[in-house]
């Protein structure tokens, strides 16, 4: 164990041809990731609501905003995206959905589902708050 | 897979019998991770039923439709659904990147604390609004 001998190296992501399936692997990685961070927002919006209208205020002024009217809409994206995306993971996981054509199918689903569902969602948020 | 020889392996019978590998803990965060996924699957729609009932009220009526038993629990187990999640999710994160060793175990460390902080506040938030507190 003394000499260190040179292996060949297995090639690395950069090396392959990009794929539909290896870029939506990544975001379902990177919107788990800002679902994590997202939930502080959600905890911080329980607990404003527990505390009283001063901190629900500021909770509200919050979302209001542009910048967190972004934020909010880019979560219910990496949520609803997250949603489908696991979905299409518990299909392979069942073993259905492997041949070329149904992996395609069921990416491009997640990935149209899932900004269909946000803009959805909005949309109702807009028709009961009535643009606030 | 068949069974191995078992003058060829260094496992035990018992060891092969648990099935745990490595990790001593098996195949269960790989388990945990699709029935907390399922879970939050099926919660989804009442979860976003209740988030756009809250749409536009103000502090008092978020306590008002927080105090109803069902709106509490359906709370109550997304987010306990969620923070399982999400530590078994960022726990697998830290251990594809992160690969300093001391760097990787206080990473997964704080990993549990961010889970366990966010969980408890969020159902300490929502028993409080339940109890009328």
């Amino acid at each position: 164990m003394t000499a260190r001998i040179e292996r060949p190296l297995s090639p690395h992501l950069q090396t392959y041809r990009w794929t539909l399936t290896m870029a939506l692997s990544i975001v379902h990685r990177a919107t788990g990731v800002a679902l994590y961070f997202g939930t502080l927002l959600l905890a911080w919006w329980l607990i404003a609501a527990a505390s009283g209208p001063g901190a629900y205020a500021n909770v509200q002024a919050f979302t209001g905003s542009i910048i967190g009217k972004l934020i909010v809409f880019g979560y219910t994206w990496a949520l609803m995206h997250h949603l489908l995306s696991g979905l299409r993971h518990l299909v392979w996981d069942l073993g259905y959905g492997f041949k070329a054509s149904e992996r395609e199918a069921l990416t491009w689903g997640a990935l149209i589902g899932g900004v269909s569902l946000t803009v959805l969602v909005w949309i109702a948020a807009y028709a009961i708050g009535g643009g606030r | 897979m068949t069974a191995p020889n078992s003058s060829k392996t260094m496992r035990t019978p018992l060891a092969r019998v648990r099935s745990l590998g490595a990790s001593h803990s098996g195949t269960s965060d790989f388990w945990r991770q699709r029935v907390t996924a399922v879970a939050m699957t099926l919660l989804i729609v009442p979860v976003i039923v209740v988030v756009l009932m809250l749409i536009g009220s103000n502090q008092a009526g978020a306590k008002q439709i927080f105090s109803s038993l069902p709106i509490a629990i359906i709370m109550l187990l997304f987010i306990v659904a969620s923070a399982w999640h999400m530590k078994i999710g960022m726990q697998v994160v830290i251990e594809d990147y992160v690969h300093n060793e001391k760097i990787k175990l206080a990473s997964v460390m704080a990993n549990n604390f961010f889970c366990t902080a966010v969980a408890l506040a969020s159902i300490y938030a929502i028993l409080k609004m339940s109890s009328g507190v």
